[in-house]
């Protein structure tokens, strides 16, 4: 089995790579920190990946993506499974009134994404086979006062998601659209964390399973489909007064 | 965030801090001039050798760098836990020469308390197969440590810890095995003079360790069963991959003395069945028969529990069964307790092991607890034994520095190396390692400090 990993220094990205070099497949990691991934390709093949090539990418340069991708699939011959990752948590104040910091940050987590997965979906649909999984999140399930610049990009890319599922079913290329909840992770270190949080290590379990089960949207860990659920219902009228 | 160790007492208030790589912990340390750190690994220590205000943890220091098949030696970075490094020896057939009752242990945390396993009486402690490790000083250098490197400050930082500076990468020898089953023989020990001769009996093997019922008292007092264990020869290098149930919250603290009893009575009856006599046993289930129930330690309630690891040397053997016989009497001890036999000694100065015995009880936190230990401590520390540092929430400075002759020793090379003392935990203030430190508030929660 044959992963690209995109954003493959975060965390659930780290932890998520660790379980398929176990299994021995052959990993491509993109991320932006070549240090970290030279470290990474080392780990991973202790770890037991049959191969490990990397290749340093800001996903802001939108301009590199092709070339990362063929990178990619030149190391890979194939690429059976390919994971976006990367993204980045704001503060929201910040982006609600400095509209280039809103438009970078809609960009991380919305717009590079929507250029790799065109990219993907092009080599996918080439191969006639793959699974492209996305994580994007459940702060995409409706917009909350703390985070909805962040949460509108997450669900740009799970819309998308929805509607791209279809377009490839015919070429045997199958979409899944990955939403964490609350995962404690170097995004999240300056929150407090109570009994909602999950770890890494958890969510990356759950990723995997949900890749090998040929899932669609896959809350992590699984009773954020329910909490979203009531999230998602609450009434305008109470909801604009919440500040959660 | 509200942190405990593994008893969850004592709990404190602490800023928790994971540096994302190692280059980022240099440049914490460097940009915090003031005030104190400790590490933290995998929070399998007891008490408070890994509490502070500050925390450091290495979790992100997780990462393998190289693997030697043939010299059977790997090196990984610090926050690795000995459970990832069985993942990927045993494909190899490489094992561990040391390990403990929980694979969670992180190999800082391995190297700091110098731990020790089943069969110290054959491989010492987990240090003496310790190539080298790297250690990030106070002053944000890095300097590599081994026997013949650094030797002093290797020395003083096996079994250090976490004062002597922060453990970034380890290089560990491992041995070669054929087998990751282990052939499990146990015997029943009707007291404790019968369980002593057991473990003499049965040194030659590679795993020994007793477990005694604890509440049996006169002529029963030490009942136990002891188990003997070595590498099988069924060629089996499989992992194990096992999901175990979990403790999800606190249970009122009386649910746990049924529970290990029912497990007791189960396994002394399938003794006397005749059955349990030889098990050829995966390596969880021998090394890590408590990691099947995760959180387990909630089961003693929100007020924690501790517990109490100490060193009687061989010649006072007899201090034993006094320590049994006042636990039994006193009606607080948890109902099984651990007993193994150490080999001798190495040359770290607070190495815990040591030739002789050491008996481990857990006790559920309660105010009355501590009268009792005090008496405790006085037996032990009164034969020449000593305290697990990995273990402690409650030793005074005198019982350690007695317990722990070449203290001194120890603290010059902590104050050559911290002269400061940027690291520090609530445990190295009550043991007079470090001075007690104002900078930072830290609320005890759970009762009286002792
Ligand atoms: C169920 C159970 C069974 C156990 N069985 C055994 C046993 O059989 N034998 C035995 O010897 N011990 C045993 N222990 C104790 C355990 O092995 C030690 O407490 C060990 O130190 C825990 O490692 P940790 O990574 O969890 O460290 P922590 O608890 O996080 O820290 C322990 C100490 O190590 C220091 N430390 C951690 N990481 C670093 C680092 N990177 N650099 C410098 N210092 C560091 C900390 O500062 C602290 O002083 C057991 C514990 C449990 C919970
Ligand atoms: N943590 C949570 O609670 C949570 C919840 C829901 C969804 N998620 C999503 O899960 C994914 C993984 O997050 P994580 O929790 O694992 O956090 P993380 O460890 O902080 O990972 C985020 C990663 O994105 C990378 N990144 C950010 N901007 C980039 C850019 N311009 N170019 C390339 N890479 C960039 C970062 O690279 P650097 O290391 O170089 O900065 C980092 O590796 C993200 O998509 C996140 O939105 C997380």
């Amino acid at each position: 089995m044959n992963v690209l990993i995109i954003g493959a220094g975060s965390a659930i990205a780290v932890a998520t790579a660790r379980l398929y070099a176990a299994r021995g497949c052959s990993l491509f990691l993109v991320a932006r920190n070549t240090q970290r991934l030279e470290e990474l390709a080392k780990d991973l093949e202790v770890r037991g990946a049959a191969k490990v090539g990397q290749h340093t990418l800001d996903v802001l340069e939108h301009d590199k993506h092709a070339e990362a991708v063929s990178t990619a699939r030149e190391f890979l011959s194939s690429v059976d499974i390919a994971l976006i990752c990367h993204g980045s948590l704001p503060d929201q104040a910040i982006t609600e009134t400095d509209f280039a910091a809103a438009r970078r940050e809609l960009d991380v987590n919305g717009l590079s994404v929507i250029s790799l997965i065109t990219l993907l979906s092009a080599l996918m649909k080439e191969q006639g086979a793959g699974t492209l999984a996305v994580v994007t999140s459940v702060a995409g399930d409706r917009g909350r006062q703390p985070n909805f610049v962040y949460g509108a990009a997450k669900s740009m890319v799970s819309t998308y998601l929805q509607g791209l599922r279809g377009r490839l079913l015919p070429h045997g290329v199958h979409v899944i659209d990955i939403r964490p909840g609350l995962v404690d992770s170097p995004m999240t270190a300056r929150f407090e964390k109570g009994v909602l949080w999950s770890t890494p290590e958890l969510v990356a379990g759950n990723i995997v399973k949900a890749i090998d089960r040929k899932r669609h949207t896959v809350y992590t860990p699984g009773y954020w489909r329910i909490i979203m659920a009531i999230v998602r219902s609450i009434p305008d009228v109470v909801f604009k007064r919440l500040k959660f | 965030m509200q942190l405990s160790g593994w008893g969850n007492y004592p709990a404190v208030q602490a800023d928790v801090l994971a540096p994302a790589s190692a280059a980022e912990l240099q440049s914490l340390l460097a940009h915090n001039a003031y005030g104190n750190w400790i590490c933290r690994g995998g929070g399998r220590s007891y008490g408070d050798s890994a509490l502070n205000g500050r925390v450091v943890s290495s979790r992100y220091l997780d990462h393998f760098l190289d693997i030697d098949e043939d010299a059977a030696t790997v090196r990984c970075g610090s926050g690795v836990s000995l459970g990832q490094v069985l993942e990927v020896v045993i494909p190899r057939g490489l094992f561990p020469p040391v390990l403990p009752g929980t694979k969670h242990v992180s190999i800082g945390g391995a190297i700091a308390a110098d731990i020790h396993g089943k069969n110290h009486h054959v491989e010492g402690s987990f240090c003496d197969h310790l190539e080298s490790f790297s250690l990030l000083l106070a002053d944000g250098s890095i300097l590599r440590c081994s026997a013949a490197e650094n030797a002093g400050l290797f020395h003083a930082t096996c079994g250090g810890m976490g004062l002597t500076g922060i453990i970034l990468d380890a290089t560990l020898h491992l041995n070669k095995v054929s087998s990751v089953s282990i052939n499990n023989r146990s015997f029943s020990a009707k007291n404790l003079q019968h369980c002593l001769e057991l473990l003499d009996e049965h040194n030659a093997a590679t795993y020994v360790v007793a477990w005694l019922d604890c509440l049996k008292q006169g002529e029963d007092l030490g009942r136990g069963i002891v188990y003997v264990g070595d590498h099988g020869d069924d060629d089996n290098l499989q992992l194990v991959k096992r999901r175990g149930l979990s403790v999800p919250f606190h249970t009122p603290g009386f649910f746990l003395n049924r529970f290990t009893m029912s497990q007791f009575n189960n396994l002394y009856a399938s003794w006397n069945k005749g059955r349990g006599d030889t098990t050829l046993q995966n390596y969880e289930q021998f090394f890590f028969p408590l990691d099947s129930i995760g959180n387990w330690n909630r089961l003693y309630g929100r007020k924690g529990f501790l517990q109490y690891q100490v060193l009687v040397p061989t010649e006072a053997k007899d201090i034993l069964s006094r320590i049994i016989r006042r636990v039994a009497e006193s009606g607080q001890g948890s109902f099984l307790s651990v007993l193994k036999k150490f080999g001798k000694a190495n040359n770290n100065p607070l190495s815990f092991p040591s030739a002789g015995y050491t008996l481990t009880l857990d006790f559920r936190w309660r105010e009355s607890l501590f009268p009792l230990l005090d008496e405790l401590d006085a037996l032990v520390l009164g034969c020449g034994g000593r305290h697990y540092l990995a273990k402690d929430a409650r030793l005074s400075e005198s019982g350690f520095k007695t317990g722990y002759p070449r203290w001194q020793e120890f603290m010059q090379v902590k104050a050559e190396v911290d002269p400061h003392n940027r690291f520090a935990s609530l445990q190295s203030q009550r043991l007079g390692l470090t001075p007690v430190s104002t900078s930072h508030s830290s609320h005890k929660k759970a009762g009286p400090d002792k």
